[in-house]
């Protein structure tokens, strides 16, 4: 029911897509922060956002059954099938963090936008 | 199994609530059943195409191709409740007054019970394609868990269904003479609140202007994550988040079902009785 209230689990597989973020948060914004979901886990967990202004993540997904990339804060409910890469526009967002989950698996799927 | 109950109970509800409301509001049409039923089957066969061709939905239209088809989904269906408002305007109080006389449905109205198969194929179509994913994934996902998920799931399509179910019987202890207002009401809601959710994906995706993006927050009283958020945004298009382009499609829809409903029904010289 409340997928924010369950423990998160580090992502210990890592797929190192967030290398983008080094360059800045506004930066990153421009061409979409990357988030992979691999084994049922996002990596990175934990992004970094601008706030105040619109932002785009990019979710590539390695599993090899569909994910749905979800966010009720961000406003956000799209499928993700294997291999696939789907981008969402949020924002704009008050500073503070927001969950997003991939619904089909979210006991492991567990991520945090902290805008700033 | 308990994750994937809630996963799966959450999807029938939205589209079983409104699969309820269509249902009471259909009460006294004669020989509905076969439509209702087409819509259900349709709906169903609709989720396994969308399914089936998810990975080519998601890359149309630059990426918000899932946004773009719900939307249209979600347009096309306040179109038809538009319609059926019309149609209840001309016939429900024949309807009502048959049905107090006969005690049972008597009325025919074939165009306006096509209309709400269509709107029942569209409330399970969209719900019910994301329920065939999960379903696909965790029955090829080959885990030792496959089996308590789709236990679950079973479960969830039960539990939805029997809370969609009691929407319905619940909305026919309203006596006759009211239950045609109520429901006309609760369609009309239903409408604003579909014509404000395709206006918040467009603008979501930056297609339409959002007019700002977060009028208010009340996601501190009713998150529209949790069950009950969930049930009152499939039921009246609740919003923990509006935009201001989704709060103009909301009103405007139901300020045009209320005053569309008020003009097919005013009183005039009944000669337009061939309408069916």
């Amino acid at each position: 029911m409340a997928n924010n209230k369950r423990p998160r689990h580090g992502a210990l597989l890592g797929v190192v897509a967030g290398l983008a973020l080094q360059a800045g948060p506004a930066m990153a914004a421009e061409q979409g922060i990357e988030m992979t979901l691999a084994a049922h886990h996002f990596t990175p967990d934990h992004v970094t956002v601008p706030a105040g202004t619109r932002f785009k993540l990019r979710v590539t997904s390695h599993d090899s059954t569909p994910d749905e990339f979800e966010s009720p804060a961000l406003r956000v409910e799209k499928i993700v099938m294997p291999g696939q890469t789907i981008t969402v526009t949020a924002g704009p967002l008050a500073p503070g963090k927001y969950d997003v989950f991939d619904d089909y698996h979210p006991e492991t799927a567990q991520a945090v936008v902290e805008a700033q | 199994m308990l994750a994937s109950f809630i996963i799966v109970f959450r999807e029938v509800l939205e589209a079983g609530l409104i699969v309820g409301i269509v249902l009471a509001a259909t009460a006294g049409i004669a020989r509905r059943a076969p439509y209702l039923w087409g819509g259900v089957l349709a709906g169903m066969a609709g989720a396994c195409a969308v399914a089936a061709m998810a990975g080519a939905l998601a890359s149309a239209f630059a990426g918000n191709g899932q946004d773009v088809f719900d939307a249209g989904l979600l347009c096309f269906a306040v179109v038809m409740l538009g319609w059926h408002s019309v149609w209840m305007a001309r016939h429900g109080r024949e309807m009502a007054a048959q049905m107090r006389q006969m005690g049972h449905a008597v009325q025919s109205g074939e165009s306006t019970m096509f209309a709400m198969a269509v709107v029942v194929a569209i409330a399970i179509l969209r719900e019910g394609s994301e329920v065939v994913l999960f379903l696909y994934g965790a029955a090829t996902a080959a885990q030792l868990t496959a089996g308590a998920v789709l236990a679950g799931s079973a479960c969830g399509i039960a539990a939805g269904a029997a809370v969609s179910w009691a929407l319905y019987r619940g909305l026919l202890t309203i006596p006759v003479r009211r239950l045609f207002s109520v429901t006309g009401w609760l369609i009309a809601l239903l409408a604003a609140g579909m014509a404000g959710q395709a206006a918040a994906l467009l603008a979501n995706d930056d297609i339409i202007p959002a007019f700002g993006y977060q009028l208010w927050d009340t996601s501190w009283l009713l998150s529209t994550g949790s069950v009950p958020g969930r049930a009152l945004q499939a039921l009246v298009g609740y919003s923990d988040r509006p935009m201001g382009i989704q709060l103009a499609a909301y009103l405007t829809t139901l300020a045009t079902l209320i005053v569309l409903s008020k003009w097919a029904g005013r009183p005039v010289q009944r000669k337009e009785s061939a309408n069916a």
